[in-house]
């Protein structure tokens, strides 16, 4: 059994120890075991609470790359059956007759990404996890005190047990208690809008088309998920959020089917829906001594693309790619100089994700005339474009820029 | 803390002064030695690749190749150097000595120098590593009668004060069907230039005086001084720097920085050099 609530004496020693079990944290770990890298995971949760459906009713895209990478993480086939491939995206912009339209089929015969519900991706991680033993993952656990210095990293568990590693990482979200210590600072800003999420049924089958359109509130996606149901990420302005969010279901679905249409019939919310505010925050710095920050600790962005998580797996894969080198010429995992090469390497691609996706949408929040006419002709533009097109496509399927090794098709 | 060896023919006094100076840097990676640590994968990857396969051992993946990782992607052996014994002459603040260790190697490491000596062995301390160091000279290990499947001599036979004798004492310590991986600069004009006038007093990666460019060696010279002892180089393969990925590779020029692969016939005597 390798996920245990930490003993009070324990003493655990391991190549790399990673603060936060979630999708990242936890993906990072199965990576890792499997190029033979031994992790402990200190997570403050318990997982077996947390793949109640009621837990976490919210689901992630998954691009082509990241899957590419949990199939080498030994994570995909325990969640390929709940996925749900997009095979069209179409982009539209509030009442315009002009769309985007992409087919999966323009740049190969993969669709351009999965959604798949959290709690099966989690199901999937903890089951993999369970059965590693190369992995140590100690449930209802925080660290207390971190010391990192040239020597090593040791964390002091609240419980009084102890780990000792050469790289600590930091995969704790958004609000990175390493990263704090660390004295790395983190820039960004928030946008005066919501993210509402939650899950719908409606009477006909979506056919595998995610749809992203862009309204006056913010864009407003139907993602599909397995069955005739859809995972709506519904952006709102600030000041009209906490009135939608308070409206009891009859009167929230009414809302929701004002934005949603009726193009797949009568449309029912089923389960939580959650809102959060949106920001960009991203870290001035991916790495200090003996640490390195992946996920939302490193970048936490916008929803609208769907990019969240897939730029955390990129985090992943490109850790995974610099360690696995470094192990195979015998190099200290935690030294600067291996470090610096995971520095390089996600400063480039956060960065120009970072600025697409938020480009994107102050591009269409902004309701004034001759913009709304930039943006149709430009949408129309990028249709009658096939190369423009492609582009956009490889961006949606996590293929621009320099991908890690264990992100490249064979 | 050991004294210095001194009285013998590889030592050169003014060497190891110059490098006993700078012993507190050997770990710092913006100081002195900081190309080094940007070398080490490169000459590390060159080692392990040559050494493994001289033995007539796998790693299945190798540093910076393009192979996709689908199908689970493990690495061979962790330890692909385990039970193999090895000694790295010049050891210096043990940069290339521990990771030698990491891979499993049972290694000595030999400087004449004996702060170097001292950071290197509380550094491998501070890491868990085990590793013996020794303040020493090649020849004095010899004359123990010590042997070893592996011998390095990574940057120090510019730095020895008679390349004759340090070579015979490297043959001394190869024991029979062992391999060895030496590397140095070369006696151009490019390398008087680059890594001499280049490193030293434009780009100031080392201190002045650090390299006497009389010492470098040409290829020629290394395979005749091996030959002379027994011994034949079986590759030689050049670094070269890209300044604008600040990153050295491997490359067939020569011309600089280069290093060989060595290896030792497992029958029949040597032609010891006296």
């Amino acid at each position: 059994m390798t996920i245990a609530s930490p003993s009070a004496t324990g003493r655990y020693a391991a190549d790399v120890a990673i603060v936060g079990g979630g999708l990242v944290g936890g993906t990072l770990a199965c990576a890792l075991s499997g190029l033979g890298v031994a992790t402990t995971v200190i997570e403050t949760g318990d997982p077996a609470a947390s793949l109640d459906a009621g837990f976490d009713g919210r689901a992630s895209a998954i691009s082509l790359t990241s899957r590419r990478l949990l199939e080498t993480a030994g994570l995909w086939a325990g969640m390929a059956d709940e996925a749900t491939p997009m095979r069209y995206i179409r982009v539209t912009e509030g009442a315009s007759p002009l769309y985007l339209d992409y087919d999966h089929r323009d740049v190969g015969d993969e669709p351009f990404g999965y959604m798949v519900e959290n709690r099966h991706y989690r199901c999937a991680l903890y089951e993999r996890i369970e059965r590693d033993p190369n992995i140590a993952f100690l449930t209802r656990s925080s660290a207390a005190h971190v010391e990192r210095n040239a020597a090593g990293v040791e964390i002091r568990l609240a419980g009084g047990a102890g780990v000792h590693a050469p790289l600590v990482v930091a995969a704790e979200g958004r609000n990175s208690g390493l990263r704090e210590d660390a004295g790395i600072r983190v820039s960004g800003w928030s946008y005066r809008q919501v993210g509402i999420v939650c899950t719908v049924e409606h009477e006909r089958h979506h056919g595998f088309v995610a749809h992203e359109r862009f309204l006056p509130g913010g864009p407003f996606a139907i993602l599909p998920l397995k069955g005739c149901r859809s995972s709506i990420v519904w952006t709102e302005r600030a000041d009209r959020a906490p009135a939608i969010m308070a409206l009891d279901d009859e009167g929230f679905t009414v809302e929701l089917a004002r934005r949603f249409g009726d193009f797949l019939g009568a449309v029912r919310v089923v389960g939580p829906r959650w809102a959060y505010p949106l920001s960009l925050q991203f870290a001035e710095s991916a790495t200090a001594e003996r640490l390195a920050l992946v996920g939302d600790a490193l970048h936490a962005m916008h929803p609208i693309a769907g990019q969240g998580l897939n730029m955390g797996l990129r985090d992943v894969a490109a850790l995974s790619d610099v360690l696995s080198e470094a192990r195979a010429l015998g190099l200290d995992l935690g030294a600067g100089d291996v470090l610096a090469r995971y520095q390089r390497w996600r400063r480039f691609d956060n960065t120009l994700m970072l600025a697409l996706t938020d480009g994107l949408n102050r591009l269409f929040a902004v309701d004034a005339t001759p913009v709304r006419l930039a943006r149709n002709v430009g949408l129309a533009a990028v249709d009658a474009l096939p190369p423009l097109k492609r582009f956009f496509m490889r961006h949606a399927m996590g293929l621009v820029g320099e991908l890690p090794r264990s992100m490249r098709g064979a | 803390m050991a004294q210095n060896p001194a009285g013998s023919s590889t030592l050169a006094p003014d060497e190891v002064e110059r490098f006993a100076a700078l012993a507190d840097t050997w770990w710092t990676l913006d100081g002195e030695f900081g190309q080094l640590h940007k070398l080490n994968p490169v000459r590390i990857a060159f080692i392990r690749d040559h050494v493994l396969a001289h033995f007539g051992r796998t790693a299945d993946r190798s540093a910076g190749s393009s192979q996709g990782a689908a199908g689970g992607g493990r690495t061979g052996e962790a330890r692909p150097f385990a039970g193999l014994s090895m000694v790295d002459l010049g050891c210096g603040g043990g940069l290339l000595t521990e990771p030698m260790a990491r891979l499993g190697a049972d290694v000595t490491g030999v400087d004449a120098e004996a702060k170097a000596i001292g950071v290197a062995a509380a550094h491998a301390a501070a890491q868990g590593l085990e590793i013996d160091y020794r303040c020493a000279l090649p020849e004095a290990l010899a004359g123990e009668g010590r042997s070893f499947d592996v011998v390095l001599a990574m940057e120090i036979i510019e730095h020895v004060a008679d390349i004759d004798a340090f070579v015979a004492a490297c043959a001394q310590l190869l024991a029979p069907g062992g391999a060895m991986v030496l590397s140095t600069l070369n006696r151009t004009l490019k390398a008087l230039a680059l890594a001499k006038i280049g490193a030293e007093y434009v780009l100031r990666w080392v201190p002045p005086g650090t390299h006497d460019w009389r010492k470098f060696v040409r290829p020629d010279e290394l395979s005749r001084a091996l030959r002379r002892n027994g011994l034949r180089v079986r590759a030689f393969r050049g670094i070269t720097y890209n300044p604008l990925a600040d990153r050295w590779a491997l490359s067939e020029d020569l011309s600089i920085n280069y290093l060989a692969f060595v290896t030792r016939s497992a029958i029949g005597g040597r032609n010891r050099a006296t």
